[in-house]
């Protein structure tokens, strides 16, 4: 595989043919904010909190789903990207009730965690509070559509990598909601398995297991990684837990 | 050096921002001998007086004496901050924003249990038709989020605003919750 | 069937047409439809077989002939004396023209018997004369739901042309030459489009023609597909020859049954006779065209969720590149193109790009379709040279402003588009002009206001549709919108302050500039365009609480003045 050579924030950069930005700038620790992206599942470029400008094209582009090109100059933090990023994050808490404090993720949440990362103190729009339902249908799993932000990362594990596309989207616009099947109970659906991997991969307090009340809900989406090994890369085993 | 005019107030919220400054403990010592605290509700005023330098805030804007005073605090202080997460987002009091205002009423005081007061206006201030958070209200300087915002934050807050600096939490210091 | 046997067929039909003295053409298109034509169109019919006039009257179902407000409308063609344009004809109507033009010859037409004279419509009106129709050449003229109507105006030979003496890169030279430009409204050159469809490689390539046209008040391509699908089928078979791609699909949104009814009887007809499907026109050539139907989503007029929708997705799109040329439908170039961009290669294959590129503008060529809507006299859809101007589409065209009131501004591009206010009344038409006023040309959506509309409520209007539009795929489209139309509602009701125009302004600029797709990022351009022109009734709204048009009611108060309420 060839190497192109690029240049983040004035430095000089190189990475592999074929990598997303995203991936260089997480290589070199260049934090941007993300959070419909998840390391093991397909890009979506939907959440726009990870774009950055790129010299000698006047729009912004998502890091996620544009490839490392030779020559690409990029910038990460100039003053416009952390005011939109700010933006983006003051409309998802806006959009639906996200109350942490009486949260399942409290303190575990990444939607909780941008904000307080990149500074985002109070929301200056109009909170929508609009009212959605729970579905407590399944037996050990909940989702809470309060706390939902579309991210669509269960509908992705649930397609890509349980193979079960259980979760789909419903409604368009303010009025998207991710549904079971065909927007039946959870409890009800035949083809979902329990692997409860969508409530692992889900960033906020969304998918939880039952019985988890405040803060304590935590997620972990290293078994992603031990799949994908095991698929691709024929990698069984993992010592120490690494 | 004169004592800074200090103040807190109590809006639509469960006073538990309150409760995390009183265990800001033996600092509570030290924070007397810079500040002169001219109303609290756990000091004795019952008007908001001119001229004071520090508000902090606690709770949502939900009512129309939570208005009020959000309107006097924001002509007669210096620097106003939102004091917690009622103050900052709305968070728990809103809750009933997707419900209707009479339906919270009626809900709440007329098909609830017990005896409901009789009356209306004179007993209970009228209720806005959404529970706002303070700064979409008033003008507000700095914001200190937290579900109680615990006492370290506060006196990182405090300390900063006292010494005349720009109010600047470290990440783990801003959560929201 | 051969190139000569499309001769044969041409001339046939013509033989026939001319055996009649007198042709009534009757518009079938949907708003005459909906204003009682079917039964005008059974009265003539009714009338042509009481007179026992059958060989001497034909009564022809047509496209659209431009003048919708007034429509039914109906065309008499009377051989040695012209043609006579007859708006509003009523069944009784109908047959008194049955009557009348199938006798005498006709006298000067202020001697005509009422109620025709009243609805004759002058022949030098200005509402046809300042037209060029080049893609609405045969529509209102021509039998939509027969083929030799389209073949006897010439119809397939430019396909036959192509196929028998140009090369594919020949023909997208030629499209190149015309100086074409995508008539979706981003003005993407099609001729370059193509020849990199052409040059990808693909063991199999696809063409779509866009047909999903959602903007409110437009109906360009609607009318283009009711009114003369052959003509679109025929531009894209030529282009599915230029890209080598065998499989055409055309995407007609669901709430357009007739045009799709029209096209996939259309396509049935031309693979009988051997213009679509196997072997076209004798030639190694093969093309199917499917329809698709949408589902009523104004999103799956952006390219890539189009193609999610023809592959039975939900109809989101997806970041480009890789762009539809390189990937699109199944991972396989596609060719994506309008249904009036598609309208415009038959002729300019026939007639040669030189002659189109002499219409027009330096950069923009060729003619463009408006549906001009709003406060003009007569609203409807015309076909204009590019670089005509806004004031004599407006004034001649349209015949300006009823009821004494002044002009005071042009959208052009619909929810994307933006507000051209009085003063650039000159400017000419074209794509770049109007991008330099903050609008776009769009897909052809021109909606004429006056003097009582509130450019705020316009931008409200219009905010209002992209938030119900918004696939929900991005978070500053799908939130953005929702709380732009927020801002603009506060305006309107009166609780709005100045901070939040300044807000309403920042997230105009972040919406643009971090959407997904041209849907988000153009939703904000109606209101940035109107800040721009009309900021003063903004702030009148705010400031004044009034609204200088009087049609906001500003019945609410800002938060802040609750407390003496």
């Amino acid at each position: 595989m060839s190497v192109v050579t690029l240049t983040i924030n004035d430095e000089l950069v190189s990475a592999q043919e074929g990598q997303t930005l995203l991936s260089v700038l997480q290589e070199r620790g260049i934090e941007v904010p993300t959070l419909c992206h998840l390391d093991g599942l397909s890009e979506r470029g939907g959440c726009r909190l990870c774009m950055v400008e790129m010299e000698g094209s006047g729009r912004l582009q998502a890091a996620c789903v544009t490839q490392v090109q030779e020559g690409m100059v990029v910038y990460t933090h100039s003053e416009r990207l952390v005011k939109y990023r700010r933006m983006i994050l003051e409309l998802l808490f806006s959009e639906r009730n996200h109350v942490c404090a009486v949260c399942v993720m409290n303190g575990n949440c990444e939607l909780q965690w941008e904000a307080a990362q990149i500074g985002m103190d109070h929301v200056r729009y109009e909170y929508l509070n609009p009212d959605l339902p729970m579905d407590a249908s399944h037996e050990r799993f909940v989702i809470d559509h309060n706390r939902c932000i579309l991210c669509t990362r269960c509908v992705r594990v649930c397609d890509e990598i349980e193979g079960a596309h259980v979760w789909d989207v419903m409604g368009r616009g303010v009025n998207s909601r991710v549904i079971v099947d065909l927007n039946q109970p959870w409890g009800t659906s035949q083809s979902c398995t329990s692997c409860g991997k969508c409530v692992q991969v889900c960033p906020t307090g969304a998918l939880f297991s039952k019985g988890a009340t405040v803060a304590e809900m935590e997620k972990q989406h290293n078994f992603l990684r031990w799949i994908l090994d095991g698929r691709e890369k024929k990698i069984w085993s993992y010592e120490n837990g690494k | 050096m004169p004592k800074v005019r200090f103040a807190t107030a109590w809006l639509g919220g469960c006073s538990g921002c309150h409760m995390s400054f009183l265990d800001l403990d033996e600092k509570l010592i030290a924070l007397a001998d810079k500040i002169e605290l001219v109303y609290s509700p756990i000091a004795d005023a019952k008007e908001f007086p001119e001229d004071v330098d520090v508000t902090l805030v606690e709770g949502a804007v939900a009512n129309i004496d939570n208005l009020k005073l959000a309107k006097e605090i924001r002509a007669r202080s210096r620097l106003v901050v939102s004091f917690g997460d009622c103050a900052v987002t709305g968070n728990v009091p809103s809750l009933r924003n997707k419900l209707g205002v009479d339906d919270v009423l009626t809900a709440v005081y007329h098909e609830g249990p017990g005896r409901h007061p009789t009356g209306g206006d004179e007993i209970m201030p009228r209720l806005l038709p959404k529970v706002l958070p303070l700064h979409q209200v008033i003008h507000v300087d700095a914001f200190l989020p937290g579900c109680p915002p615990d006492p370290d934050r506060i006196w990182a807050a405090v300390s900063a605003l006292l010494a005349g600096e720009p109010l600047v939490l470290e990440p783990e210091m801003r959560t929201f919750g | 069937m051969n190139r000569s046997d499309l001769e044969a067929l041409a001339q046939r039909e013509l033989q026939r047409q001319q055996a009649f003295r007198c042709r009534i053409l009757c518009c079938a298109s949907t708003p005459c439809l909906s204003s009682g034509a079917t039964a005008v169109y059974d009265a003539i019919n009714a009338a042509i077989k009481e007179g026992e006039l059958d060989a001497e009257v034909q009564a022809v179902s047509t496209g659209c002939m431009g003048p919708c407000s007034r429509g039914p409308m109906v065309t008499v063609q009377v051989k040695d004396e012209g043609e006579f344009i007859y708006e509003h004809v009523s069944p009784e109507v109908g047959r008194q023209l049955v009557a009348y033009h199938a006798r005498s010859a006709a006298p000067p037409a202020e001697e005509l018997p009422e109620p025709l004279r009243t609805r004759l419509l002058p022949s030098d009106m200005p509402f046809f004369a300042k037209q060029r129709k080049v893609v609405l050449s045969n529509s209102g003229l021509i039998d939509p739901e027969r083929l030799e109507d389209y073949v006897a105006r010439g119809g397939y030979a430019a396909l036959a042309h192509a196929l028998r003496e140009m090369t594919p890169e020949e023909v997208c030279r030629e499209i190149i030459n015309s100086g074409l430009r995508g008539r979706g409204g981003a003005g993407y050159p099609t001729g370059l489009k193509w020849d990199m469809v052409r040059k990808a490689r693909g063991d199999k390539k696809y063409v779509i023609a866009n047909g999903d046209e959602g903007d409110p008040g437009a109906y360009m391509d609607r009318t283009l597909m009711e009114s003369d699908p052959h003509r679109v089928l025929e531009g894209m078979a030529i282009a599915g020859y230029a890209v080598g791609a065998d499989q055409g699909y055309i995407y007609v949104r669901g709430e357009y049954p007739i045009a799709a009814k029209r096209l996939e009887r259309a396509i049935r007809t031309a693979e009988r006779r051997g213009l679509l499907g196997s072997r076209i026109l004798d030639s190694n050539f093969n093309f199917r065209i499917d329809v698709r139907i949408g589902a009523g989503a104004f999103v799956c007029g952006e390219e890539t969720a189009l193609m999610a929708s023809i592959m039975g997705r939900r109809g989101q799109p997806t970041p480009r590149p890789p762009y539809p040329a390189q990937s699109g439908l199944w991972g396989k170039p596609t060719l994506i193109n309008n249904v009036e961009t598609f309208g415009n290669i038959a002729p300019i294959i026939q007639n040669g790009a030189e002659w189109f590129a002499s219409i027009g503008t330096a950069k923009s060529k060729g003619t463009k379709i408006f549906a001009l809507a709003g406060k003009v006299a007569t609203t409807g859809l015309i076909e204009v040279p590019m670089g005509i101007t806004l004031r004599e589409i407006v004034y001649d065209i349209g015949g300006g402003i009823p009821n004494g009131l002044a002009f005071k501004a042009a959208q052009t591009g619909g929810p994307s588009g933006g507000c051209i206010p009085a003063q650039y009344l000159d400017t000419p038409v074209d794509y770049e002009s109007l991008k330099a006023l903050g609008s776009i040309m769009g897909s052809g959506g021109l909606i004429i206001m006056d003097e009582h509309s509130c450019m705020v409520d316009v931008a409200k209007f219009f905010m209002e549709f992209c938030m119900d539009e918004s696939c929900g795929k991005c978070v500053p489209c799908r939130v953005g919108t929702v709380q732009m139309h927020r801002l603009l509602e506060r305006i309107t009701d009166g609780s709005a302050t100045l901070q939040d125009l300044e807000t309403l302004k920042e997230l105009c600029v972040m919406v643009k500039e971090t959407s997904l797709c041209g849907l988000g990022q153009s939703a904000p351009n109606p209101v940035l365009s109107t800040i721009q022109y009309f900021l003063d009734e903004y702030e009148a709204h705010i400031r004044e609480r009034r609204c200088p048009a009087g049609v906001c009611t500003l019945e609410k108060t800002p938060v802040t003045e609750w407390v003496h309420a």
